[in-house]
């Protein structure tokens, strides 16, 4: 993989701006400064009063921060758009058929096509759920999948978020402070919307209730307003008019789970829950949850209650499992991945783990079930020590890690003072499986605000753009 | 709806309701000292505000002096003060926050948007700014949250525990207002038509927005009979006792539920002595043993709404 240029959404090797940037190119030039200046304080200023913020877990003091947003969008060519949703649909649908199958006939694995062990061992692989049928057999009804354009123009898959993927609020927000701020940007071309997530994922959420009513009940379940993501749950549970709950607003009887209302006790069909499996039943996993719902696996299992996403999703998505992906699209589908993986060494094996030691310079390395930006050897920018620090972990347990080759992720112009200068971005689309898949064009566009950071995590100095598909 | 949403909408609106209460409190007693030159006696109206709100004891667990700085600090601005200002903007929010879903998006703004200015306040700010203008300022956010809730939200039980909230609240601080101020409105201590009794009783209208509202029900001069009538007993003055008691009513009446019947008995039965009532017997009774039931019995009925509606043992 050539690692030295990155991709520049907006300006070609020429120097030229590309088609698809021209309009705003042309926007950009044409607009005082002063008014792109006052138009960005008023965005922090509608941020802020909206509240759009996240929590920062381990910082005492801001609890509240909000994510920097940065007005160049990142946008994409209709074309292109339409070529990656195809191989996301790919992806995703192989997914599904993938976590159908080891908690059912586990055909791949007696294939032979990925190791037992590798399935079984995992911690994020649930024997409750083995036998369980789910409606639909669709287990991640909602997916983030972050992609990344590397050097050579082409989108690789970073990482499939199969778990509660968050950060779909911000890209609504995104495109609303958007047209807010500037709407001459979206009279003079054709932006695909994206104002009908909501509705999308609500429609597939309908879809997958037990039993045959005309008005399911569905809830999102919260941990509660101490979360991170506590803004997006209440969002999302009021653009699609739902009720937005917490575990002690459940409870379970008879198999079946009711929420506590001011009439007395209602029947609730779908739960969306954003709390991960451990903390869901304190019954079936972690005794010590507060946040979950005792009772809650039993009525699961009974086919009483949808859950979204479904328990045990995690084995999927769990990065050892990461490398597997394209022979699950060969083996279900019979198809070939039209979205690259990025090659993946897994410390577990000796030679990979060996190489990772040799190259320690050139490699990204990160804890199989980290998340969040926390945790990551990046290593062309970390220091000698760091890299030796990080050795150190990785020898007193190899089995936890997975490297992978520094990608040059593309960059986007993005405000940084008063100029503009190239920041590294990813992409995160949000794919939706009911009875079909569905998803809104674009996605989530992240930006590492830091000049030459990779980590484009909102926990660790990254921001948010609008993302544009054009046609 | 969820009982702990709507609990949360209760006292969302309560808040709001008790951060404006108290703002017209100190404004009252800001004006009414500006009117008394002696600098000792300036810092006797400064007791009032802590009594009306019940906060005289915290008050002198940490301040040896009454006077207009002292207090004023403790009740606008002091967030160790739990019902000061800044606290009941804090803890709207905080209700607020915990329900983002369940309220309009206009409404979190308000409310989010006055608690960010409000951790922006201090002395030094209140000062520059003006006292008055600060107290208007709590006021107007108070009157945007009432009219966006009342321009935006649907007409489900969320507006109604919403609305339940407000009138509770304010149901309880008029009665406070007048329980405080009780002594300039008896006769026996009365000095007949003097200024002082004037401006005294104007400023109760005024703290409760009814100055017009008398002048306009009884076009005459300000007596205490009358005064003490249209606060409690008026149906159409919005700040009364009857009429906040009537919107009680009103909300328990669109929310029941097949455990609030001994909720709707108490709050009808408190309506009836309000609706039925005569100024004459109330004075002849006592209006302040009057009033000493009469939130006596907003606190029994306070309780039997958390019982009925709220208590997360309703359904469980």
């Amino acid at each position: 993989m050539p690692l030295q240029k990155f991709y520049n959404e907006m300006v070609a090797e020429d120097g030229g701006v590309r088609a698809h940037y021209r309009a705003f190119a042309e926007w950009l030039r044409d607009t005082p400064p002063e008014r792109i200046v006052q138009n960005r304080q008023a965005a922090d200023l509608l941020f802020h009063r909206v509240g759009i913020t996240f929590a920062v877990y381990g910082e005492a003091s801001g609890t509240e921060r909000l994510i920097p947003f940065d007005i160049v969008p990142h946008v994409i060519p209709g074309a292109r758009w339409d070529r990656l949703a195809e191989g996301l649909r790919q992806r995703v649908t192989a997914l599904n058929r993938f976590l159908h199958d080891i908690y059912h006939g586990q055909e791949i694995l007696r294939a032979g096509r990925i190791p037992r062990e590798e399935v079984e061992g995992n911690s994020q692989f649930r024997r409750e759920m083995i036998g369980v049928d789910v409606p639909g057999g669709v287990y991640a009804h909602i997916a983030g999948v972050d992609l990344v354009k590397n050097a050579d123009g082409e989108y690789y898959v970073l990482e499939d978020n199969l778990r509660t993927p968050s950060g779909v609020s911000y890209m609504l927000e995104n495109r609303k402070m958007m047209m807010r701020l500037f709407p001459e940007l979206f009279a003079g071309q054709t932006i695909r919307p994206v104002d009908h997530y909501p509705d999308l994922l609500l429609e597939g959420l309908r879809e997958m209730a037990p039993r045959d009513v005309e008005n399911p009940v569905i809830v999102l379940l919260t941990p509660g307003h101490f979360n991170s993501a506590y803004f997006e749950h209440a969002f999302l549970a009021q653009q699609m008019g739902i009720e937005l709950v917490e575990g002690q607003d459940l409870f379970v009887q008879d198999r079946t789970v009711f929420m506590r209302t001011t009439q007395g006790p209602q029947r609730v069909d779908v739960v969306y829950r954003r709390i991960d499996d451990d903390f869901l039943d304190p019954l079936a996993f972690r005794p010590d949850s507060m946040l979950g719902v005792p009772g809650l696996l039993e009525a699961y299992r009974a086919g009483r209650v949808t859950l979204a996403n479904a328990i045990g999703t995690g084995v999927a998505d769990d990065k050892s499992m990461y490398p597997f992906v394209p022979e699950m699209i060969r083996f279900y589908l019979g198809e070939e991945p039209i979205l690259a993986n990025v090659p993946t060494y897994l410390l577990r094996n000796p030679e990979d783990l060996a190489y990772t030691l040799g190259h320690l310079e050139d490699l990204v390395v990160k804890e199989a079930q980290g998340s969040g930006g926390y945790g990551m050897l990046v290593g062309p920018t970390a220091t000698r020590e760091e890299r030796e620090r990080y050795r150190q972990r990785i020898l007193d347990a190899p089995e936890r890690f997975i490297a992978q080759p520094t990608l040059s992720l593309s960059q986007v112009p993005t405000f940084c003072g008063e100029a503009l200068a190239p920041r590294h971005v990813d992409l995160r689309p949000y794919v939706l499986t009911g009875r079909e898949v569905r998803f809104v064009p674009g996605g989530l566009t992240r930006v590492a605000l830091r000049e030459g950071s990779l980590v484009v995590n909102s926990s660790q100095g990254g921001g948010v753009k609008d993302t544009w598909v054009v046609d | 709806m969820l009982s702990r949403v709507a609990s949360n909408l209760y006292w969302l609106s309560r808040y709001v309701e008790r951060a404006e209460n108290t703002a017209r409190v100190l404004d009252v007693a800001w004006r009414m000292s500006l009117l008394v030159k002696e600098p000792r006696l300036q810092d006797q109206e400064w007791f009032a505000p802590l009594n009306i709100t019940g906060t005289l004891f915290p008050f002198s667990g940490r301040h040896s002096t009454v006077c207009a700085r002292e207090v004023l600090h403790f009740m606008a601005l002091d967030p160790e003060n739990p019902s000061s200002i800044h606290s009941c903007a804090r803890q709207a929010r905080e209700n607020a926050r915990a329900i983002r879903g369940a309220i309009t998006s206009e409404m979190w703004e308000v409310v989010n948007a006055t608690w960010l200015e409000m951790q922006q306040m201090d002395e030094a700010r209140l000062a520059a700014r003006g006292v008055s203008t600060f107290f208007d300022w709590v006021k107007e956010r108070s009157h945007l949250f009432r009219g966006v809730t009342f321009g935006t939200m649907r007409r489900d039980d969320a507006y109604h525990f919403t609305r339940l909230g407000t009138h509770v609240e304010r149901a309880d601080s008029t009665a406070r207002i007048l329980d405080v101020k009780y002594h300039i409105l008896l006769p026996s201590v009365k000095d007949v038509g003097g200024a002082v009794d004037y401006y005294q009783w104007s400023a109760v209208l005024r703290s409760v927005s009814a100055f017009e509202a008398y002048r306009q029900s009884y076009r005459d001069v300000i007596t205490p009979l009358r005064l003490a009538e249209l606060l409690i007993l008026r149906g159409d003055i919005p700040r009364s006792l009857l009429f906040c008691v009537q919107q009680v009513n009103d909300m328990l009446a669109l929310v029941r539920n097949d455990r609030s019947a001994e909720c709707l008995r108490q709050a009808g039965r408190l309506l009836a002595q309000l609706r039925y009532g005569r100024i004459q017997d109330i004075f002849a009774g006592g209006l302040h043993e009057y009033l000493t039931d009469y939130l006596d019995d907003m606190q029994e009925l306070s309780t039997q709404i958390q019982a009925s509606f709220f208590s997360p043992a309703l359904a469980g």
